[in-house]
């Protein structure tokens, strides 16, 4: 009974209380790097979330098969198995979305996201709660890159997946495609959505 | 938590399965995508040409010349295009080691006086946002229907006359590199390009 209840939270925090971008502010390298449209953030995200699931559930399962003294290489390697299969996978089925990410795919073995999610929670929790755990701050880490990647194309593009709604020639910002946008947006969304938790909160 | 005792034996077993395990699980992966990553490889390749070439009739992936280049590493790829029997123009591969993460890769599709077609993009890893804009038509309109004998391919910046991409002026000069190292090998292997194969 207070199973579920714990469950729903574990689902729910990598959503709200501990977003990894927003809150934790994990996993900036491709936050950083690829948000600069709504579309290559999804896809970013998405992989992500894949990588971290997979992660999650192979560590949860052999954790007390792995000496704590070698457990971090133990889970890099997993970690980069399951990478190097989503760039394959990708390169061979969805080309457009290898093409668009390019370097960052390889790039999510140093998610510290992930590697933090395999530490700190599948390596002491059960299968199902490190399911539910990467599910949640997968969802969380999807919400943050789409929302940022969509505001920096919006203000950077006039475009919101590829639609674009200013004229051809328009004069956009074209600073919130460039690396230092990424940060002013990045700063900004924190801010309103800490902003939000927080009062939901009190 | 009864994790196992961190012995040397311990440790060294325990990665030695990890990476066993890892290993094999891509080696299948590998294989059961191979055909697929080729298979994309090459219909990007026949659309590619279908998007870079004048109309067309024969078949260009079988009339496929290579040719050693000391520009390039592997050698250069070129596709001769014919109507009626007729060479409407070709599409050379051309490539540059210095975009702003390695490798570029277009094709340029040209007329048989030497001007440009149209290009496409083929491989590229740049920075997503920026480099990857190079796709974008507004900037390889720029290209199309000049003669590299009297248009100069380079930026703006470096003398020439093709207006660099934003925050990309790298992979402005790595395209322009490889557009020009394209045109530079269609124009010496023309003649032998505009014999039918029969």
């Amino acid at each position: 009974m207070a199973e579920t209840i714990d469950q729903k939270q574990n689902f729910l925090k990598g959503i709200v209380k501990d977003n990894p971008v927003f809150v934790m502010l994990l996993g900036m390298c491709p936050t950083l790097g690829v948000t600069s449209s709504a579309f290559n953030g999804l896809g970013m995200a998405v992989a992500t979330m894949f990588v971290l699931l997979m992660s999650n559930i192979v560590v949860s399962l052999i954790k007390k098969q792995i000496p704590s003294k070698v457990r971090i290489p133990a889970f890099i390697i997993i970690i980069a198995s399951f990478v190097t299969i989503v760039e394959m996978v990708l390169e061979a089925f969805i080309p457009f979305l290898y093409e668009q990410l390019g370097i960052f795919i390889p790039l999510i073995v140093v998610n510290c996201l992930i590697l933090g999610r395999a530490e700190a929670f599948a390596s002491k929790n059960n299968l199902w709660s490190s399911i539910l755990d990467a599910l949640g701050m997968g969802v969380g880490f999807i919400i943050a890159l789409t929302a940022l990647g969509a505001a920096r194309e919006i203000l950077g593009s006039g475009s919101i997946f590829d639609f674009k709604f200013v004229g051809e020639d328009a004069n956009t910002f074209i600073l919130f495609i460039l690396p230092p946008g990424a940060f002013i947006a990045l700063a900004y969304l924190t801010y309103i959505f800490n902003r939000l938790t927080t009062k939901t909160a009190k | 938590m009864s994790n196992k005792q961190s012995t040397f034996i311990n440790m060294v077993v325990t990665l030695f399965v990890i990476t066993i395990v890892a290993g094999m699980s891509l080696g299948f992966v590998n294989e059961i995508t191979l055909e697929p990553k080729a298979k994309a490889k090459l219909a990007k390749k026949v659309n590619g040409l279908k998007q870079v070439l004048p109309a067309f009739d024969n078949n260009p992936v079988d009339e496929l010349k290579l040719i050693k280049s000391e520009k390039a590493k592997d050698s250069v790829e070129m596709y001769p295009a014919f109507s009626e029997g007729e060479f409407v123009g070709a599409a050379v591969i051309g490539s540059s080691e210095k975009g702003f993460s390695g490798l570029v890769k277009i094709m340029v599709g040209f007329k048989p006086n030497g001007e440009i077609q149209n290009i496409v993009v083929l491989e590229q890893k740049e920075t997503p946002g920026l480099g990857t804009k190079m796709k974008d038509d507004k900037y390889i309109q720029q290209y199309r229907d000049k003669n590299p004998s009297e248009f100069d391919l380079k930026a703006t910046k470096d003398g020439g006359k093709i207006d660099a991409l934003t925050g990309a002026t790298i992979t402005t000069r790595a395209f322009s590199e490889a557009a020009q190292m394209a045109y530079e090998e269609f124009i010496k292997y023309k003649e032998e390009l505009s014999k039918p194969k029969n």
